[in-house]
This record gives C-alpha cells, structure tokens and sequence, in this order.
C-alpha cells in the first residue's frame, strides 16, 4: 500500500484552530497533548508593497497525529482535513499530494 | 449537490443526527449543520455535516468541543436559588416547580405594584435565545427587550436599522448563501471586489448571514479583496488593499467614498434612476466630503482612499461586509446608511456578486428582525402598545418605530432615576453583561444590585448571576433541545437528542413560565407545536423537518427570501408592488424617514468621539493611546469557552496587544502583566508585543473573566481587574438611538504593573 501524508497550504491557514480541536476530539486528547498545532508568525518586511506587515499561521503535526488511521479505515477524511475552515489541508497517497503541491506557493507535506 | 433528505443513521452503536447548530454550545450567530454522534444516551462527538450548504462539512472549533461543554463538571445541572447575600455563592439545588413557582410569584408581584414594563428582559448576542427571550417579554407585557449595557446598541442592530429606513432590508456580501448548490448555482457570480469592513475573517463569529471564511472561498474563486480594519489581521496581509483607519472615523471614509464616486461619474446610472431617490441632494451634500478632508481625520492617506472607491465602483460586482466596530463610531447608524448609498448607487444591491437582501428562509422567524416580523408575531395591537412605553421610545424614533429594543443607554439613567417609571426586575438569559457588554460595567453593577427580582438562565455559573441572581436556571444546549434556526441562509431543525442533568430549553422554560404568567398568549400545547405553527410558511411541520434537516427557498419561489432583484418581481413589499419596503419604494439616498423624524435626511459627519486626538488633544498628550475592544477569538465567542480545556488552551490568556516601540518604551515585553489605565479608571492584561497593531493605539480583547478564580465577591471571577468596559462610558449613542458607543474610542496608557 502506498505511503499516505497530509499537505498543507501555508498560504491559505488563516488560524481558525479547527484542525486543533478535531484532532483532539478524535484521539481524545487531554490538554497539553496535541496532534497537531497552530503556531501565528508575524514578519515585518518593507519590500512588500502595500503592507510591510506578513501574518501566518503555521499548523504543524506532531509525534501524536496518526494520520487519523481508524478513521481511513472507515473512509472518512482525517478530523483536521474535513473541518479546516480555510480548506487548506489535504490528504492522500504521497504522489497525489505531491502533484497537488506543485501548484502551491508554500505547502508543507508530512508523513510517517 | 443535491439537496438531500436526511435523517439519522445509526451504525454501530451510535446513532447519527443531522442538524442544525445554534446556541448554547457553539456560542456564535449559528447557520450551519451538523452530525451529532450519540451512543448510550450520550453525545460522544460532534462533526460537519457534508450535505449542509453553510459550510459544507467544516466545522468551528467550538462545535468540536460539544462534548466538552455538555459534559463539563462545572457546568449549570438543575435549578437553583440564592440562600445567602448576592455574591457571596451560596447556593441551595431546588425542583423546577419550585423555581417556576417563585419566577412566577415575584414577576406576578412586580406586575401589580409597578407594571410589567418594570422587568427589563435582557439577553445576549447569538444565541438563540432572541426568539424566546422576546416571547417571554411579550407574554408578559413587557416592552423593555434589550441588550443591557451595550451602548447604542451597537451590535448588528444599526445594520437591520440603518438598512431598514435607506431600503427596507439589510444586505450581506453574496456568497451563494441563499442558493441550495452554493458557489455552482450558475446564476451566482464571485463579486470582483469584496471589502470587510471591520471585521476578522476567523472570528469565533458568524454573522447570521455570514461566515467569515467564506472571504477566502470568494478569493479562491477570483474575488479581491480590500480590508479596512485598523489592526493588521492575517486578510489584510493577503488584500490587494489594506486602509488603516484611525478608530471612529469609519464615517469619514464612507463620506469620502462618496464623494469621489459621485464626482467621477462612478455610478450606476440606470439603477439610480429607476430605483433610487435624492440622488441629486446626495451628489450635492458629498461634494464637501474630499479625500482630503477625510485624509486629516482618517489617518489614511487620500491616495488610498481614491483607490479604495475606484477599485470598488469600477468593478461589478462588488461587496461590502460591515463588521460590529462601524456600528460603534460615533453616529454609527448614519455610517452604515453612507455604505448603503454607496451599494446602492454603484449598482451592487441584490445582484449576483453584490450586497444580496437577507430575510429568513420562507420568512420563517422566531427572533424578529424587522418591524414587520415583530408584528407578525405578536400582532399590531400589542406592539403598538408596548412601543409607547419602551425605555427610550420617547427619545428616540427608531427605538419607537424599528423591531422592538428599548435603548441602553437610557435604559441605565432609568434605572438609577426610576423615571418615568421604576425598573424592578431582570430577567438574564444568555447573558453575562457584567463580564461582557456592559460598558460602565461598575455604574450596571451597582444599579443592578437592589432589584426586587433577578433570574438568570445560563448554561455556567458566571459573575453575573453570582454578583446578581435570586434564581439561576440550567439551560440545555443545543442537542438537548428542540428549536429552529431562522435567521440566517437556511432554515435547519435543531432537535433533542440527549438530556443532560435537570437542563431544560430556553425554549421549554419561557414556554411554561408564559403560559403561567398568560396563558393566552400561549395557544399550544407544546414547543413542538408552536414551532410548527412559526414554521407554517415553509410548509414543513416540525416532525417533517427532523427529516429534512434543513431547506432553502428553491429557485422561483416568490417569499422574498430567494435572491436575486427581488426589487423588480415585487417580492420585497408586503402590497406585492415591484420596489423596496420604503415608504417611497425607493432606495431612500435622500431618508424621508429620517426627515420625517426631524433627523438629517442626508450624510454628515460629526467628530463627536467623547475623547482623542480631535476632540481632546490635551488629554491624548496624557493618555497618547487610543484603545480598541473586542476583536475576536476564534475559538471563544464572547465572555463563553472560558472553562473548556481544548478551547482555551488555544488563547489562554487576557491579553492587551500592543505594538513593539510602546512596548519598548514602557519597557514591557510579551508576557508582563501591565495596567491599562484611562481617565475611568484601569484594568489589568497580559501584553503581546505585536507590530500588527499600529503605534498609537491599543487593542484589548474584550468579555475576559476566570472561571478557574473564585466566584465570590470581591474577586467575582476576575471581572474587577480585568473588564475593559469599566473604561468605556455610556451615553455617546447615536442621535437616532441606534449605533455610536465609544467600544474603540477612549484614550489610554499602559505600564508595567
């Protein structure tokens, strides 16, 4: 079976804690232990025209995001993918992921 | 997609109920469906539901915590009533015959001796609870309706009101809402231009019928976006163009807008004509207003302000999404109207892509929203006689003639005067005002304390109901309860499927209590029964719609709820006449309600801020900081979510953001503890060093208390050293009663505490 990861659109999280929050939901995570997290950097650069100001929100997942295994096995999308307001999480196989991201600006794609 | 029928399914063990979410729970103005997962009589999660147009299978992180709210030890489990002094947490478990019996006794009493109009009924935003709170008032005879404390009435309401005297509705940017197939209908087109106007696309907030995120859908689909906001937020960073406007001066702007697409011609000519009035008298009055002018006030540079009105005017379609904070500049209902001209005049009202009417699918209502819908429920007779003696209808002609509020800032003077007449009772229900909107939060507290009577239904005990309640009623939340969801795109069932504790329905309590209080004004035998009749436009039963789930007006459907020129099939008018629901039929540019109520008919611009730069620029050398309130949280709505471990531990904290050279000057760095202290008196935050927020000014999330402190006064959870509002004066309303309160206007500094 071919390897399956997550890929994120770092251009469009827009911080809604979504995927936060279902992956806790899911797994049944106490506090203090995540599947994944959203981090705000805040950059300050004058070349940028317009607004020197440049905000992200960066979701990273962690030893603790299983990929939502029981849930593939039920077909169901991972927690954070189906609930992200930005719709900027996608799952699959690497090589589906892989040609998505092509088309990204900046996209981060895990695997384990 | 289709638009399917579905009802519950049960797979393994756990039952799966579809529809719609709405308050308590969420928190949130509502509009989107759910999957209720329930097994052993428990909800054991909460999902999006795929097949809901709203939001299509994504879901806030406040529903995900469902199970966390229901099911929290903290959380209110049966009724009870206050066995020591107010504030001092001493409490006794009672029966719910026994605190109807006491509701019943006390409210009856304060009819007799003082008149029902001596309760003021008082709720918060979101939550359902307008449709029932407003029954209950009725049933009572009360006309006192409110939001205590909120001054101006500065939430959403200066848009139904302002949109209500130029053209008979409000409006919100389109994005397909009201159609079933959302963005593949294929009449339905991205708007070129969108602007949000104040307000933050991830906020832990609906808008009735709106979803911030919705921004981003449009942009995926070729939408620009323009931001105006004075704080930098994650959309103004990805806009084709960011104003930074000074807080309060969002009426400068608009007038400056105006003006330049008046005097260049940007127009839509044809509509003007055949659909508007007083477009002359408006081109006239503007001319004052240049991008000059509103440069010196706005801080925002003139060229900026030309760019922003052509690039809106000259594209078509174009939308505007008014955020809460330009309902609170000064004049704030008068503001709103100015952006409504500008809708109007460039062409974009009801159009594909444009600012599209909004009414409730079929007209279906609980929660009214216009002076018609009022009356459709309750009847002229009795909202006529209610208007009479309503706080403030005497001042002001929108409080008389528009839905159904009494003033706030009136509302205060009357209950520290007792004039014209006495105010003896509250009855709190979804509301937490001394933690949340009450600006003068101490001057609420102390006239509140003395009250004859006071109840509470909350779902958490909070420091309202400690520093104030004689009996705190547990209500359900929305999977433990039957109700519809009517004010927004859909109409979506939400219905019981498990119960928890003793709670019983917003719903169910003012059910019965009116039924005790008068029991004419309750016909039914039960809440299902009453629904289904409110629902008899649609068609549906409330049994039916359990199995529909949700339902929009389909294409054709002649209700007034299904976009697009609805204007022109003579939808919008109760006489079936083509036009708007204006006392002309007209877009009214010139107001001739405002005219008939001996208010400006035309734009003006009053810089009337009780403090800052302009007004008081000795005091701004003092306090050289000028202080804005309430941005959003997306993950706490309001003074909720506080104690619920997944959500807070997303935004822990109380915090004031403040910029990086403030900050360095004060010698602050994120995380200190400072005052922020302002001629009222001062509070304490958390900083967060941060360059979005500009030199100048501050911004201070607002409603903060601790669950986790102790409830009992003095500490009262917190709300002393934390509350902003006790910095934020009442009584700079708009001249039409509606709109204005100085939420981001008062001058302050900040130093390390």
């Amino acid at each position: 079976m071919s390897r399956k990861g997550l890929l994120i659109d770092y251009d469009q999280c827009s911080g809604c804690f979504s995927c936060v929050v279902a992956c806790k939901q899911e797994h049944k995570y106490p506090e203090g232990k995540w599947g994944i997290k959203v981090e705000e950097k805040v950059f300050v650069d004058p070349r940028r025209p317009n607004n020197s100001l440049r905000i992200d929100y960066v979701p990273f997942p962690t030893e603790f995001c299983d990929l939502c295994t029981a849930r593939a096995k039920r077909g169901e999308r991972p927690a954070c993918v189906k609930h992200c307001q930005a719709w900027c999480m996608y799952s699959g196989t690497l090589s589906e992921l892989t040609t998505l991201m092509e088309k990204m600006p900046r996209a981060v794609l895990y695997s384990r | 997609m289709d638009q399917k029928v579905s009802g519950d399914q049960k797979v393994s063990g756990v039952t799966v109920h579809k529809m719609g979410a709405w308050s308590p729970g969420p928190g949130c103005h509502g509009g989107c469906g759910v999957e209720v997962h329930v097994k052993d009589g428990k909800v054991v999660k909460v999902e999006g539901m795929d097949d809901h147009p709203w939001y299509q299978g994504r879901a806030c992180p406040r529903v995900l915590a469902m199970t966390q709210y229901m099911y929290h030890p903290d959380r209110l489990k049966w009724p009870q009533k206050r066995v020591g002094k107010r504030g001092e947490d001493k409490w006794e478990r009672i029966s719910w015959d026994e605190a109807f019996d006491i509701c019943e006794k006390r409210m009856k009493e304060i009819a007799q001796k003082y008149g029902p109009e001596s309760i003021i009924f008082t709720q918060g935003t979101g939550r359902d609870v307008g449709g029932m709170i407003s029954f209950l008032a009725y049933a009572y005879g009360s006309p006192n309706w409110t939001m205590l404390g909120l001054s101006g009435h500065s939430c959403f309401t200066p848009q139904l009101a302002s949109g209500y005297v130029m053209q008979g509705d409000f409006t919100f940017p389109d994005a397909a809402q009201f159609l079933p197939d959302r963005y593949d209908d294929p009449e339905w087109k991205a708007p070129e231009i969108a602007i949000s106007w104040g307000s933050t696309l991830n906020r832990g907030c609906v808008d009735h019928y709106w979803s911030g995120h919705w921004f981003q859908d449009l942009m995926k689909r070729g939408t620009k976006l323009i931001v105006i906001d004075p704080r930098c937020t994650w959309e103004a960073t990805r806009a084709a163009l960011w104003l930074q406007p000074r807080p309060g001066t969002d009426g400068a702007l608009a007038l400056a807008f105006l003006n330049v697409v008046t005097t260049e011609g940007l127009v839509d000519k044809a509509f003007i004509d055949k659909w508007c009035s007083g477009y002359d008298k408006l081109a006239e009055r503007v001319k004052e207003f240049t991008p000059e002018w509103a440069e010196k006030i706005s801080w925002v540079p003139k060229e900026k302000i030309i760019q922003c009105a052509r690039l809106y005017a000259k594209a078509k379609p174009a939308a505007i999404e008014i955020g809460r904070p330009v309902e609170g500049n000064p004049e704030g209902n008068q503001v709103i109207m100015n952006i409504h001209r500008l809708i109007a005049i460039t062409g974009n009202l009801d159009i594909p892509g444009g600012n599209v009417i909004c009414r409730s699918a079929y007209g279906v209502t609980t929660y009214p929203y216009s002076t018609e819908e009022v009356i459709q429920l309750y009847g002229e007779p009795l909202y006529r006689k209610l208007s009479e003696k309503r706080i403030g209808a005497d001042k002001y002609p929108l409080v008389k003639n528009f839905r159904a509020w009494a003033q706030e800032d009136v509302a205060i003077e009357q209950m520290e005067t007792g004039k014209p007449y006495p105010i003896k009772g509250l009855w709190i229900q979804a509301n937490n005002f001394l933690a949340n909107q009450a600006q003068d939060t101490r001057r609420h507290y102390e006239a509140s304390k003395n009250m004859d009577f006071v109840c509470v239904v909350d779902t958490f005990m909070t420091p309202t109901a400690q520093l104030l309640a004689d009996i705190v009623l547990p209500a359900a939340s929305f999977p433990e309860k039957d109700s519809i969801y009517c004010i927004g795109g859909p109409l979506n069932v939400i219905h019981k499927v498990v119960q928890v504790e003793e709670c019983k329905s917003d719903w169910e309590i003012n059910f019965t209590l009116a039924k005790r209080l008068n029991p004419a004004a309750v016909p039914w035998g039960s809440v299902r029964e009453m629904l289904t009749e409110r629902m008899k436009p649609s068609g549906y039963t409330f049994e039916q719609m359990v199995d529909k789930v949700w339902d929009l007006a389909p294409k054709g459907n002649t209700c007034g709820s299904r976009p697009y020129r609805r204007y022109e099939k003579g939808e919008l008018r109760k006489d079936g006449k083509k036009g708007f629901r204006t006392p002309t039929g007209k877009v009214e540019l010139f107001c001739t309600s405002y005219e008939d109520w001996n208010l400006d008919p035309l734009p003006y611009y009053k810089e009337i801020t009780p403090q800052g730069p302009i007004t008081t620029p000795e005091l701004f050398k003092q306090y050289p900081l000028i202080m804005m309130t309430g941005r959003r949280s997306p993950v706490l709505f309001h003074s909720e979510h506080r104690q619920i471990p997944w959500l807070r531990e997303c935004d822990p904290d109380p915090l004031v953001e403040l910029n990086p050279e403030t900050a360095k000057e004060q010698g602050i760095t994120s995380g200190d503890w400072v005052w922020i202290e302002g001629t009222m008196g001062r509070f304490k935050r958390k900083a967060k060093v941060t360059p979005i927020i500009h030199r100048q000014m501050i911004m201070v999330p607002h409603a903060w208390w601790l669950p986790e402190t102790e409830g009992k006064s003095p500490n009262s959870y917190g709300i002393w050293d934390l509350n902003c509002n006790q910095t934020i004066p009442m009584g700079h309303q708009d001249s039409a009663g509606f709109g204005g309160g100085p939420i981001s206007g008062m001058l302050c500094k900040v130093y390390k505490a």
